[in-house]
């Protein structure tokens, strides 16, 4: 009858599915998701509900896309209706209609698309829209779920993703990365330094896949920052450099980081404020699991911090600190009081404070700790009263100055009304009392009085092998006791009718006048026992003790075996192992190994090759900036800027930052710089040009790091150093924003004096040029050139070809009618500049250009430098003469460091400071 | 990552479910419930539980149990903020989270959660996002709709979720412009049986409610900010501008959200605003105790303290409390033994007070433990750190918009022992 009005109900759903109104099929699909919402089996409604899937309505749409999803995988052949729609929607000129598309289409579980998916994922993966991208990468777990076969495929895919520098793709190509091919920790290195600089940009869900991942990456690629003998102190300037002087110095390699090591360190300190609780714990772990030791201390605060959150998150956490605690105390004492127990609490989250106030616990503070549990054990909350009665235990086993105060306190519990906390006590008390028994024969027997008061089966088999143990210290008491378990042995619980066996065994050991017929007794009612591990252990200690013909050698050393002394337990944390789970996991919670579960593999003891992260050549600016937000495009470049801006102070506060991993954060902004500027008509050659230069750069400013002792330094660099700073311009909106954040981008400019090297101070990165103008100046102008012509251009990069140099670009045209052969600049050049030349260029066809680089050393003023450019039969003498700002190289400090330096330049008579405004 | 979310209400029914990948059995919450059984309390169902082929997470908000099912290894954090995020996201959009308004909802539910996770990866988590996709249910709307057939689907593509700007949506228009601040400080503290203080710390966030037009860009300066100890932001806060200049500087989202939350530094001593006087006795072969007690304000900088609400958890062996206020109202529930005493505002001049006996179980022995009494209380324009919003700055638009900062202490967990 039921399933009847269920049927006619459905009929009643396809009908109004069927009619012709909008608003009835909207209620038809609004109750069908209800039906869905509650479990019920709504999948006889597919192919009616399936027809609507290119309906106009956004709403029913969507809704008809959560049916679709629920039962494709039951109605395989039906759910195929719909895939033309979405191939359809595929092709979309809107972003978001494609996006939808994709997601649904990869969310249907129907194995026969899945070729269809893999070219949609394909398409998308290189789609204009990065948010189309981030569907992509979506799609591709879906996909490897779906058929596993297809992981080769998929990996391809994420390689080229993972080269996306769009903030919103990085976290979800990662998170495909970690589920797809985690260990392909190859197609990292190039992204590595590109994910660090994006990484506060992500977002927040992002942001812990990725951070997850980077740890997992790290340790197998950076050597370990542990090392005993590393002297090595952030704090001090002073010290690292000195420790790399040493280096150059002696070879004796005392510890160094990798510059890409600090770089994560550094990018992802900013973090720990986040309000996201999952971010915060993500950032803490790669802390614990790649910092320095000293180090360690900033993320204490933050995870502090998170006890005020949800009780869950509480739970986690605590679980986390605990873990921590154990190995470095001194991280979390100082916030003693934050792990102080409320008794509104819930009991797992007292029992985790519980155990991070015994890990805690030192000389120092044993005494306010312990004042502290007396409050816990008179808690109404008897299961964590018990629970600091372990904890009471394990203070006194580790601190041996309180022992006696902890066991007299203990014994005083023995009197408490509560069956629990007393089982507890006498729990702690036997495993106390094993390290030093002798002086504590008189707390046996209190015990022993006790003994028919207490019914908690733990607590009585814990007498009685106190008994046992010990019966030479109450040789009276102990076959009293045993007379008594005689009496009600058969009604005891397993574990006690264990130790009476055992009590019974040492006591005919040791006093058999009094007890060997108890002892008979008791291993008879052993034989016929209904468990067999007690029927197994009288039969054995029967054998064992009790001489016969059968028993062999063994008896003669039954005293021995069963008096044998006991090593007193080791009263340890119950998180003592669970460091061998990366912290914030799961498998770490649980305290098994989840399915899944990455190993964090140990530091290598030689760092793997680091020039692999080194990235070589940026893609041409393909990512594009899509069209769809013009409007808002003023906010975008805002942002962009700030985000500059934000690295830039990074850089200027960081005083031990090194230069080669900021210039790779350089690079990477230049190049987005670049594709914010759309510069269409730069070619691709000359980009990846430009890129080798600023590689060199790179490896040069390695080179020439020199020590930072300040003296030595402005000896070489004062009369050196010719600074400025300009403001440029670029445009209104920039500025307007710049007032706006009420941060600007100071450009500075330096330039150099000297032609050995530049004295940059590790404050002073040199940045990328913000602007650089397209427009060439003449050359040769071709009359006088008889058909070839040049035009130069100052690129305002760093030259490749030496320090000293400004590099040019020179394009050469030929618009004669005849081939131009051999084209150079002569040998000998007028003015004694330095120069590098160009490659002779073989020839030149008519009406063909040509674009060179070339490196003219001005010898830092602006006096023209002259030279010939000849071609096979023709001279021409030219020259080029530089304004001065084309001599600068850009530097980006905080306000700050700027004030500073011009205050020291000050003093020096060469300097000319061009205010800023 | 999450594969299935299930929805369990109080009385241990589902009451929802939904799956972001293929069908998890509805079976699988068996071990949850048997988790369940096995706490004495609501709260001491433990967050994760294993079973043998998933992972069960849950989280406990308005007496609803949401349990996420997850296959492998995922951070735990990271899928119990996910849920608490879906909590405040259905708080934000029905004004409560209850079962009845979940599922008078449910269709919005799926919706919202459709949108939130993609194949269990977190997609669209900002409110300012989800409102555009999905617009809340209010009755006008939902009159308007049944007359009219429209939908809660915004019929326009939502543009936030590409901007670099995600957290506001774009086109933002209000008559009013205004932006308030509520600086919110909370004392968490124990306070021992003698009346010192054992532990007492500030935490304080700055909720804002902003509805201005187009992109404003505003600057928060703060008179004393070396106050502050520890800070956690809304991704919207220009965190290097914090650390150089300690100013917060945001473009912020359109509505209701928690700018920042911190934490003042230790350093400081606190200012405990209320005292109490107490006096619970058992007697020793008596059924009776005693119960007094008489609450003053301390250190309230001559401020009113208001709302005040003592909570305390008796003894189990309390049959009946037999109290007189000497004002407000007390409640006693004599099977949960939890006594609330409604005081309302404390008036220096004649402290409030809550004398009487208890009556205990007849030949239970005397409990050993004294209770704990819980405090509550608000004190208005008041904070109590002494932090100082400076002052407020807008840039990038034109107008001029009202402000105002609020200024409010709170208990947190206040606690004192007897």
């Amino acid at each position: 009858m039921l399933n009847h009005c269920f049927l006619c109900r459905n009929e009643d759903l396809k009908e109004m599915l069927e009619s012709s109104k909008e608003s009835l099929k909207l209620e038809a699909m609004k109750r069908i998701v209800g039906l869905i919402a509650k479990g019920k089996n709504a999948s006889e409604l597919f192919p009616a509900v399936v027809k609507n899937v290119a309906s106009k309505n956004i709403e029913l749409k969507k809704l008809v896309y959560v049916y679709l999803v629920r039962y494709a995988e039951e109605q395989q052949d039906l759910a195929l209706l719909s895939i033309s729609t979405f191939q359809r929607a595929l092709k979309d000129p809107n972003q978001l209609i494609r996006a939808s598309a994709l997601r649904v289409l990869s969310s249907i579980r129907v194995p026969i698309i899945v070729p269809i998916m893999m070219l949609s994922i394909k398409e998308a993966s290189t789609d204009l829209s990065p948010y189309v991208r981030k569907t992509a990468a979506h799609a591709i777990q879906k996909l490897y779920s779906l058929d596993p076969d297809q992981k080769e495929h998929l990996i391809e895919v994420i390689e080229k993703l993972l080269k996306d520098k769009s903030t919103l793709v990085a976290g979800s190509v990662v998170m495909a990365f970690e589920e797809v091919c985690p260990d392909r920790i190859d197609l990292i290195h190039k992204n590595y330094r590109k994910l660090c600089n994006l990484l506060v940009d992500v977002e927040e869900w992002g942001q812990v896949v990725i951070i997850h991942m980077l740890t997992r990456y790290a340790r197998t690629q950076f050597v370990s920052p542990w090392r005993e003998d590393a002297v090595f102190d952030e704090n001090s300037e002073k010290a690292f450099y000195d420790s790399e002087e040493e280096r150059r110095v002696d070879q004796s390699k005392p510890y160094i980081m990798d510059p890409d090591h600090r770089l994560l360190l550094r990018n992802t300190k900013p973090l720990l404020q986040s309000r996201n609780t999952a971010v915060v714990m993500a950032v803490s772990q790669l802390y614990w699991h790649l910092a320095p030791k000293h180090e360690l201390s900033i993320i204490t605060k933050s995870l502090v911090r998170l006890l005020r959150s949800h009780r869950e998150v509480q739970y986690i956490v605590l679980q986390n600190i605990a873990t921590m605690s154990i190995q470095r105390k001194g991280m979390f004492e100082p916030f003693m009081k934050s792990f102080y127990v409320r008794s509104t609490d819930a009991t797992h989250i007292k029992t985790l404070k519980l155990e991070i106030l015994t890990n805690l616990a030192n000389e120092a503070n044993i005494s306010t700790i312990l004042r502290e549990f007396q409050t816990y054990v008179k808690s109404q909350d008897k299961a964590f009263a018990a629970a600091t009665i372990q904890a009471i235990g394990r203070c006194a086993t580790n601190i041996s100055e309180v022992t006696d105060t902890c066991l007299n306190g203990l014994v005083l519990l023995l009197s408490n009304r509560d069956e629990t906390v007393v089982a507890e006590s006498v729990v702690v008390i036997k495993k106390l009392l094993q390290t030093q028994p002798s002086q504590h024969s008189d707390i046996i027997k209190h015990m022993a009085k006790l003994f028919d008061n207490i019914t908690v089966s733990m607590a009585r088999a814990s007498i009685l092998w106190l008994m046992g143990e010990y019966c030479e210290h109450v040789p009276k008491i102990a076959p009293d006791v045993l007379r008594k378990m005689a009496k009600t042995f058969t009604s005891e619980e397993d574990i006690v009718k264990l130790q009476t066996v055992n009590l019974a065994a040492k006591l005919y050991l040791t006093n058999s006048k009094q007890t060997k017929l108890l002892t008979q007794y008791i291993l008879n009612l052993g034989k016929y026992d209904q468990s067999y591990d007690i029927r197994d252990r009288t039969r054995f200690i029967r054998q064992l003790i009790v001489p016969n013909e059968k028993s062999g050698a063994l008896s003669k050393y039954a005293r021995r075996i069963l008096m044998a002394p006991k090593p007193a337990p080791v009263l340890q944390s119950a998180f003592k192992d669970r460091d061998r789970f990366q912290l914030g996991t799961l498998s770490h919670s649980l305290n098994s190994q989840a399915n899944g579960y990455l190993e964090l593999s140990d530091w290598p003891a030689v760092a793997p090759d680091q020039s692999v992260r080194i990235v070589e050549v940026v893609e041409p600016a393909g990512a594009p900036v899509f069209g769809k937000s013009k409007p808002g495009k003023s906010d975008e470049k805002f942002y962009s800027d700030s985000e500059e801006e934000e690295e830039e102070e990074e850089e200027g506060s960081s005083s031990e930052d090194s230069s080669s991993s900021s210039s790779s954060e350089e690079s990477e902004s230049e190049s987005e710089s670049e594709e914010n500027s759309d510069d269409s008509n730069k070619s691709s050659s000359s980009q990846s040009d430009s890129e080798k230069k600023k590689k060199t750069l790179k490896n040069k400013k390695l080179q020439q790091q020199k020590p930072d002792s300040k003296d030595r330094y402005w000896s070489h660099a004062v009369t050196k150093f010719f600074l400025m700073h300009i403001v440029l311009s670029f445009s209104n909106q920039f500025v307007a924003n710049c007032r706006c954040s009420l941060l600007c981008l100071y450009v500075f400019l330096v330039c150099q004096f000297d032609t050995v090297s530049w004295h940059v101070r590790v404050s002073l990165q040199a940045s990328s040029p913000v602007f650089v103008p397209e427009t060439s100046r003449e050359l040769l102008h071709r009359m006088t050139g008889k058909g070839l012509s040049a035009q130069y251009r100052f690129t305002r990069q760093p030259c490749i070809y030496g320090n000293s140099m400004v590099s040019l670009q020179l394009t050469l045209s030929n618009s004669s009618d005849q081939a131009l052969e051999n084209i150079h600049i002569s040998e000998k050049s007028s003015t004694g500049r330095d120069i590098h030349r160009f490659n002779a260029s073989g020839g030149l066809r008519p009406q063909a250009s040509v674009t060179v680089s070339m490196g003219v050393d001005f010898n830092d003023s602006t006096q023209a430098a002259n030279f010939q450019l000849c071609t096979k039969e023709d001279e021409f003498s030219v020259s080029i003469q530089p304004a001065v700002g084309e001599l600068l190289l850009p530097i980006t400090m905080s306000e700050a460091d700027f004030t500073k330096e011009q205050t020291i330049l000050s003093l020096c008579s060469e300097i000319v400071v061009f205010p800023l405004n | 990552m999450i594969h299935s979310l299930f929805l369990v209400n109080a009385s241990g029914d589902i009451f929802l479910e939904k799956h972001w990948k293929s069908v998890v059995s509805r079976s699988v919450c068996d071990y949850f419930f048997e988790a369940l059984e096995r706490a004495t309390e609501p709260e001491n169902v433990p967050p994760v539980i294993p079973t043998p082929h998933h992972y069960l997470i849950n989280v406990l908000r308005h007496r609803i149990y949401f349990v996420a099912v997850i296959q492998s290894e995922v951070p735990p954090l990271f899928v119990i903020e996910f849920l608490h995020r879906v909590v405040d996201t259905f708080q934000d959009y029905f004004g409560v989270c209850t079962e009845a308004a979940i599922k008078d909802n449910v269709v919005v539910v799926y919706e919202l959660l459709e949108e939130m996770l993609d194949n269990g990866f977190p997609l669209a988590t900002e409110s300012n996002i989800l409102k555009e996709l999905i617009k809340p249910p209010t009755i006008l709307r939902t009159v308007v709709n049944t007359i009219t057939g429209s939908t809660n689907v915004g019929e326009q593509l939502p543009t936030g979720q590409l901007s670099v700007v995600p957290w506001r949506r774009t086109g933002v228009k209000y008559t009013n412009n205004e932006a308030y601040f509520d600086v919110i400080e909370e004392i968490d503290a124990i306070i021992d049986k003698s009346g010192s203080t054992i532990t007492a710390e500030i935490q304080g966030v700055i909720d804002a409610c902003v509805k201005l037009t187009g992109m404003p860009d505003l600057t928060l300066s703060f008179m004393n900010p070396r106050l502050l100890d520890d800070v956690s932001f809304h991704p919207c806060v220009r965190f290097k501008r914090w650390e150089a200049e300690r100013i917060l500087s945001f473009i912020p989202p359109d509505g209701n959200f928690r700018l920042l939350s911190y934490h003042v530094s230790s350093q400081n001593l606190v200012a405990i605003p209320v005292y109490v006087k107490h006096n619970i006795s058992f007697r020793e072969g008596s059924s009776q105790g005693r119960f007094e007690l008489t609450l003053g304000p301390k250190q309230t900088m001559g401020k009113a303290v208001e709302s005040v609400l003592v909570s305390s958890q008796l003894p189990r062996g309390v049959l009946n409390a037999n109290l007189n206020p000497s004002q407000g109202t007390y409640t006693f529930d004599p099977v949960t033994k939890l006594l609330s005493w409604d005081v309302g505002k404390i008036n220096p001049q004649k402290l409030p007070s809550l004398k009487g006996s208890m009556s205990l179980q007849a030949g239970a022995s005397k409990p050993d433990e004294n209770p704990t009494i819980n405090i509550q209380f608000k004190i208005q324009q008041l904070a109590i750190s002494g932090l100082k919003v400076n002052r407020l700055d807008m840039y990038g638009e034109k107008y001029k918009p009202f402000k105002g900062i609020k200024y409010m202490t709170k208990a947190g967990k206040f606690q004192v022992r007897t």
